[in-house]
């Protein structure tokens, strides 16, 4: 400080003045924070709360008879085992997939060419393409396209493949997934040091070798973040299902991949449009919503966790 | 960023052979395999385009008719027709009239004749029957139907006419979008200018995460709680008429669009240097006048793009719509009901016979929702790549 400053900017350097418009401006973000954080605390405590009391061991592993309005006698297990098993076998198709492709645009690729731009635009676009058009590419392609040509080809009097199935519902989520699974996968490929690849090229490792035996295991956690997030958001997804697989009502278990499904979001939007009477309803929604919400929050969990784990491993070996 | 490996163009030999390496063939073979498999993004928003088309392409190229009462061509005249013309009369599959020998075609166009002698009295009188609803002009102007004094726009793919004008649901869509985006932009801007300028390091971290563990609740769960708790108390609340209406479902649409909208707004407003914030503040500035100065007019277009994508996010959402409000009508007013293009197709494709006229134009509507999200997706992206390019450029 020499003399030339003036006395306000002295005084401003020692202790901030207060400036209203300042004060209030900030407090109005702060509020908009408070705002949105209220929002998710009010959901998930309503639903927490209601959820809550319907929610037993009776619940979630029964299989309920045709009338599951009933609260009595329905129950949530065929539900949780369809959506189970159409997100594990997404991850079948997905993860192999949108793994190689990350490989590809971070080990690869030369990140200036017009290939890789078209790559990474059309992964862009694939995230941002409405859910329910995914279920009319579903239905467009997999079913009458796909399935009806498999139908022809074995001769099947009847469609057997050419129709709603758990196989073609996993397949849409899986090409909805995709562009999740590619970018969580090329941002753990991108924060692995190089040197760790330089060490093993110096060592006379060619560059498959160097990928395959020491980059993706130490980007291992980073493809199950991936994974992960690709079932959360799929468990949880209705509208590319509706005309591909989910059934309204199934009295057995799906056991062959031509069969349908019931699902616990269809579920959740069954319950709550079409209950003939929705204060006796009202119970069994709230707790399927909380399986629902259960499911996909403990998955976002681990995904959070192993991220923060792998960070914290990185920064030891960077 | 990238590392190098050693450089792919100094020559090694044929896929370096000469030098004996034995993994150098496998090397070849696996990176052309990875190079293929990463076209597969390509591939599928190809794929999605050509079969979301393919099944629309009739309604395109106007070779769908939905009259109820159209020009029969009399057996003796089967001969004169071409192939062509002949199974767009019978509105057969090219499979289904390549299976069908001339006896069995010509027993149809029989069929087809007496079905249309045979249409009840007051159909055959109406003006209407005779209008393909699956013209453009149907489509997107008003008509003065059978029993209307005006002529209106009508969305109702039931009945005996199905009337197919998508002007409703484009409202309807527009409408709950707009409800959804004046809502959640400044909420999800203001937070994104706090999180990212205003508060500590400690909040943020806090913060941060909880605002993008909005993203995790499936839309179901939102239209059900849209449905359930909160129609009920924004009517306590603004006191309107229709419990389920656009304005409900644009809220709970907003409650989707938050963290799209905020995710990115504070990914460009955090890329802004540290030396913009830096030079401000030393300067005299107040926090917030940096933040409102300096750094959001410098992310200004990443601001931009987080809206332009939010909206796509938002046109295209399906359950919470869906769930909340769903008949259609023609009316701005947002305490009125509406009826999203995406609410229709879903609702609507269960009972629309698979290749007639009602599935066409879902699936043409399926086309144009594709093709506006991929519009507002490539403005979203080339925006917020430019800002990008523009501010690290500033940086060095």
């Amino acid at each position: 400080m020499n003399g030339t400053a003036s006395p306000a900017a002295r005084k401003g350097f020692q202790a901030e003045r207060f400036d209203f418009a300042s004060f209030f401006f900030s407090g109005l973000t702060g509020l908009a924070t408070l705002l949105i954080l209220s929002i998710l605390a009010v959901i998930l405590i309503n639903i927490a709360a209601n959820g809550w009391s319907g929610l037993s061991w009776h619940f979630v592993s029964t299989i309920p008879k045709k009338d599951f309005f009933n609260p009595e006698t329905t129950g949530v297990l065929p539900m949780i085992i369809g959506t189970t098993i159409r997100v594990f076998l997404m991850t079948i198709f997905v993860i192999p997939i949108g793994v190689i492709t990350a490989v590809y645009l971070t080990e690869y690729a030369s990140q200036k060419a017009p290939l890789t731009r078209i790559i990474r635009a059309a992964v862009n676009n694939l995230a941002a393409v409405p859910s329910i058009v995914f279920g009319l590419f579903g239905l467009g392609f997999f079913i009458n396209f796909i399935g009806r040509n498999i139908d022809s080809l074995l001769n099947n009097p009847g469609p057997v493949w050419g129709q709603p199935a758990l196989l073609w519902a996993s397949l849409t989520l899986a090409v909805m997934t995709l562009p999740v699974v590619i970018v969580a996968t090329e941002e753990s490929l991108k924060a692995i040091p190089p040197g760790l690849r330089e060490a093993s090229l110096a060592l006379g490792a060619t560059k498959l070798e160097t990928i395959v035996r020491i980059v993706l295991p130490q980007a291992l956690p980073g493809i199950m973040t991936g994974g992960i997030l690709a079932i959360s958001r799929a468990a949880g997804e209705v509208a590319p299902i509706l005309f591909t697989g989910v059934a309204y009502y199934m009295a057995s278990l799906p056991h062959r991949l031509t069969d349908q499904f019931m699902d616990l979001g269809y579920h959740v939007f069954v319950l709550s449009t079409q209950s003939p009477n929705i204060e006796q309803t009202r119970p069994i929604l709230y707790a399927t919503v909380m399986v629902l919400l259960m499911l996909t929050f403990a998955l976002n969990l681990v995904a959070i966790l192993i991220r923060a784990r792998m960070r914290k491993k990185l920064r030891a070996l960077g | 960023m990238p590392h190098r490996y050693p450089n792919p163009k100094r020559p090694l030999g044929w896929m370096g052979m000469q030098r004996g390496h034995r993994a150098r063939p496998l090397e070849w073979v696996a990176e052309r395999f990875i190079l293929m498999v990463s076209l597969s993004a390509i591939l599928m928003v190809l794929l999605i385009f050509v079969f979301v088309v393919r099944e629309a392409a009739p309604i395109f190229t106007g070779r769908m008719n939905s009259a109820l009462i159209k020009e029969t061509i009399p057996v003796e005249k089967m001969d004169s027709l071409s192939s062509r013309e002949l199974r767009d009369y019978l509105e057969l599959t090219p499979e289904q009239f390549a299976a069908m020998d001339r006896d069995t075609l010509r027993l149809m166009m029989e069929v087809k004749a007496e079905a249309m002698n045979e249409l009840p009295e007051y159909i055959r009188d109406d003006k209407d029957a005779r209008v393909n609803t699956t013209k453009w002009r149907y489509m997107l102007l008003p008509h003065r139907w059978t029993g209307y004094d005006s002529p209106e726009y009508i969305w109702q793919p039931v009945g005996q006419i199905h009337k197919y004008n998508i002007l409703p649901l484009i409202i309807g869509s527009l409408k709950t979008t707009l409800i959804g985006l004046l809502f959640s932009v400044p909420l999800a801007v203001g937070a994104a200018i706090y999180v990212s300028q205003l508060a500590r390091p400690r909040v943020r971290e806090v913060v941060k995460p909880m605002i993008e563990l909005l993203s995790a609740i499936p839309s179901v769960v939102i239209g059900f709680f849209g449905l359930l708790v909160m129609a009920s108390v924004l009517q306590g609340i603004f006191g309107y008429e229709t419990r389920l209406n656009a304005f409900v479902a644009g809220i709970a649409l907003g409650f989707a669009v938050i963290p799209i909208v905020f995710s990115i707004a504070e990914d460009a407003l955090t890329s802004v240097p540290r030396s913009y914030t830096q030079a401000a503040l030393a300067l005299g500035a107040s926090r917030w006048q940096t933040a409102w100065q300096i750094v959001l007019p410098a992310a200004l277009p990443g601001v931009f793009a987080s809206v332009v994508l939010g909206f796509g996010r938002a046109i295209g959402e399906t359950m919470i719509v869906l769930m909340i409000c769903s008949a259609s009508v023609v009316s701005w007013d947002i305490f009125d009901s509406a009826r999203s293009i995406t609410t229709t197709i879903a609702a609507e494709m269960a009972e629309a016979v698979q290749g007639g006229h009602h599935y066409r134009i879902l699936f043409m509507l399926g086309t144009l929702l594709f093709v506006v999200t991929f519009v507002s997706n490539m403005i979203g992206g080339i925006v917020m790549n430019r800002l990008k390019s523009r501010l690290e450029g500033g940086k060095a």
